[in-house]
């Protein structure tokens, strides 16, 4: 039985605003598939004194002091931007034409 | 946009025939100096993308670091609602894809919330109605979108959209309620009271400036239906854009009404983000929810766990504020006042500047009189809060020692007031560019008592031979030769004496 299915690919693919053919998703499924039993290896030898993990570093409540730094200039901001209007950062239409 | 008429039910009828369930999302916008991740500033209103820095805009390589204050202020907010603090903790990324975030997600706390199971007790109508909160957790506010072109400025039939990351990385805090039944007819008083609470509460912590206007608080608020004498609750639609709190209490009702009529048909009730319009004070429908939304959450890689000490949440359990309930109960009992009108002073605002005013020396009941009287009155006329009137209550305390030494009365005081009210200085400037003193001087006061009595000689004559009752017409003659200047009591004592009579 395969670890992640088709039907699964697809939804992450729509998810992640992937537009993928049926031979392409025929194709990372089982990739997807092989990569997730790979690591699922993981969990064989996970045992119960082992907790699940998220971070590599045994590290907790790394903060910063609510002290104010300079920022960028509007110029330097902007400067990526692929367009700008008003100091403001212009993106395309959010919602498409079916909302 | 649809424009049909959307029915609704009365809102008496809906009540009879359905029981509200509310829930309620507050988000409060921290008032720290600095993002929740990165060193810019958070000025409200600053000119666009000027509190921006390469984290806030997730350049390639940025990475975040939590603020300690916000972490702080969260777990303050937290114990203020009675809530349990999370020994270890983590944030989490919800992935979405809209241009207010340029990092395609937003750093928020998902199963895994800082604070949980707490209650906050309000007070409504008399009953004290306990809100269950599901959970405190802490995330960033996203940046600010305006949409161009298309009729209505809104994201529907826009061209395109501009963006200010200004406001993006501010930290937030989310408030979430349990769901709340049984609140009947005062669903839309105990959302407003709610509100109101916590923004009390956020005051008294200091953690906020809780600005609605400005969007430093802000409330969604979930209604749902069920028929009376059912127990399953029935589907909720959660309304945005509640920027003030006589909203928070029109949108609850505007859905109830709504919903009813749509369920009475037979209809059913659509899951769906609804947008509230303050000028009519109803719900047009936005986003549909139908369909489950998958944020794709996971535990942050950038920032490590938060795992508070539990001796530090002890200290800061010690040294929370006196939270606003348990003051309001403390001044209630220092002013000897009832329920009701203490409730009324709440409810008009007045209690901090009651407060203020006996600070400032005032006693408690005249502080009391003549915020809740006179200067109400007038603040209700030019339709601003109390606390907006161009008066202070140090003025107002003033003003009573000017009345309890008597150099003024009530009515002269009313003068001051006025005059104070409409920028002509301080109370003693006042007094004395309008020449407001009482008159003290014992012989100014006899000559117009002597004048009045020549003026009324058969009222006179009444009293003279006994008939003490007609000196109220002759008192009521100084008090109109003084221009009200004359201490009523004092011109009375002195009718009398010069008239050979006694009470």
């Amino acid at each position: 039985m395969s670890a992640i299915t088709r039907d699964e690919v697809a939804h992450l693919a729509r998810l992640s605003r992937l537009a993928l053919t049926d031979d392409e998703l025929d194709h990372y499924a089982t990739q997807l598939d092989a990569i997730i039993e790979s690591v699922a290896k993981v969990a064989e030898v996970a045992a119960e004194d082992v907790p699940p993990s998220s971070h590599a570093l045994p590290l907790t409540n790394v903060f910063r002091a609510d002290e104010v730094r300079p920022s960028l200039t509007p110029e330097q901001a902007l400067s990526g931007a692929p367009a700008v209007e008003d100091d403001r950062f212009r993106v395309p239409r959010i919602l498409g034409e079916e909302a | 946009m649809t424009t049909t008429r959307t029915p609704r039910m009365d809102y008496d009828e809906a009540l009879d025939r359905f029981e509200p369930v509310l829930g309620l999302e507050t988000h409060v916008e921290l008032g720290t100096a600095s993002k929740m991740f990165c060193g810019c500033p958070t000025a409200f209103g600053a000119p666009p993308n000027t509190q921006v820095c390469p984290t806030c805009l997730a350049f390639p390589g940025s990475l975040p670091v939590a603020n300690a204050k916000a972490i702080e202020s969260t777990i303050r907010i937290g114990l203020a609602l009675n809530c349990s603090i999370a020994e270890w903790c983590r944030f989490a990324r919800k992935n979405y894809f809209y241009p207010d975030m340029p990092k395609n997600y937003q750093i928020s706390q998902y199963d895994e919330p800082l604070c949980y199971d707490g209650h906050l007790d309000i007070e409504v109508d008399g009953k004290t109605v306990r809100i269950e909160i599901e959970r405190v957790h802490l995330e960033e506010d996203t940046g600010k979108s305006t949409h161009m072109g298309g009729a209505t400025g809104r994201i529907h039939g826009a061209d395109y959209s501009i963006v200010d990351y200004n406001r993006a990385g501010i930290p937030l805090v989310e408030i979430v309620t349990k769901p709340i039944p049984g609140t009947d007819r005062l669903a839309p008083e105990v959302a407003r009271a709610y509100v109101t609470e916590l923004r009390e509460i956020m005051r008294s912590l200091g953690v906020s400036d809780v600005r609605m206007e400005e969007g430093s608080l802000r409330c969604d608020v979930n209604v749902s239906l069920m028929p009376r004498g059912s127990s399953e609750w029935g589907t909720r639609t959660e309304t945005k854009n509640v920027n003030s709190l006589r909203s928070v209490e029109r949108a609850v009702r505007s859905e109830i009404e709504r919903q009813a009529a749509i369920l009475a048909e037979g209809g059913r009730i659509v899951q769906e983000t609804r947008h509230f319009h303050e000028d009519t004070g109803t719900t047009t429908s936005g986003r549909s929810k139908e369909e489950a939304q998958d944020y794709r959450y996971f535990p942050e890689p950038d920032l490590l766990p938060i795992a508070p000490d539990p001796a530090w949440v002890a200290e800061l359990k010690a040294t929370l504020p006196e939270l606003p309930s348990v003051r309001r109960k403390r001044l209630q009992a220092e002013w000897g006042l009832s329920d009701k009108d203490m409730e009324a002073m709440h409810n008009a605002d007045a209690i901090d500047l009651v407060e203020a005013t006996v600070a400032a020396g005032a006693p408690a009941a005249d502080a009391r009189k003549w915020w809740m009287g006179e200067l109400a009155r007038r603040a209700n006329e030019s339709g601003t809060a109390l606390a907006g009137l161009p008066i202070t209550p140090a003025q107002i305390a003033r003003v009573t020692e000017l009345v309890a030494s008597g150099e003024l009365n009530d009515k002269l005081a009313r003068e001051v007031l006025e005059g104070v009210l409409a920028g002509e200085g301080s109370p003693d400037e006042v007094v004395e560019k309008r020449g407001l003193k009482i008159v003290n001087d014992e012989g100014e006061l006899s000559a117009i008592v002597d004048q009045v009595i020549a003026d009324n000689a058969d009222a006179a004559d009444k009293v003279r031979s006994g008939k003490i009752a007609a000196a109220g017409a002759l008192v009521g003659g100084v008090m109109r030769a003084s221009r009200g200047k004359a201490d009523a009591a004092r011109a009375r004592a002195m009718i009398l004496e010069k008239l050979g009579a006694s009470e």
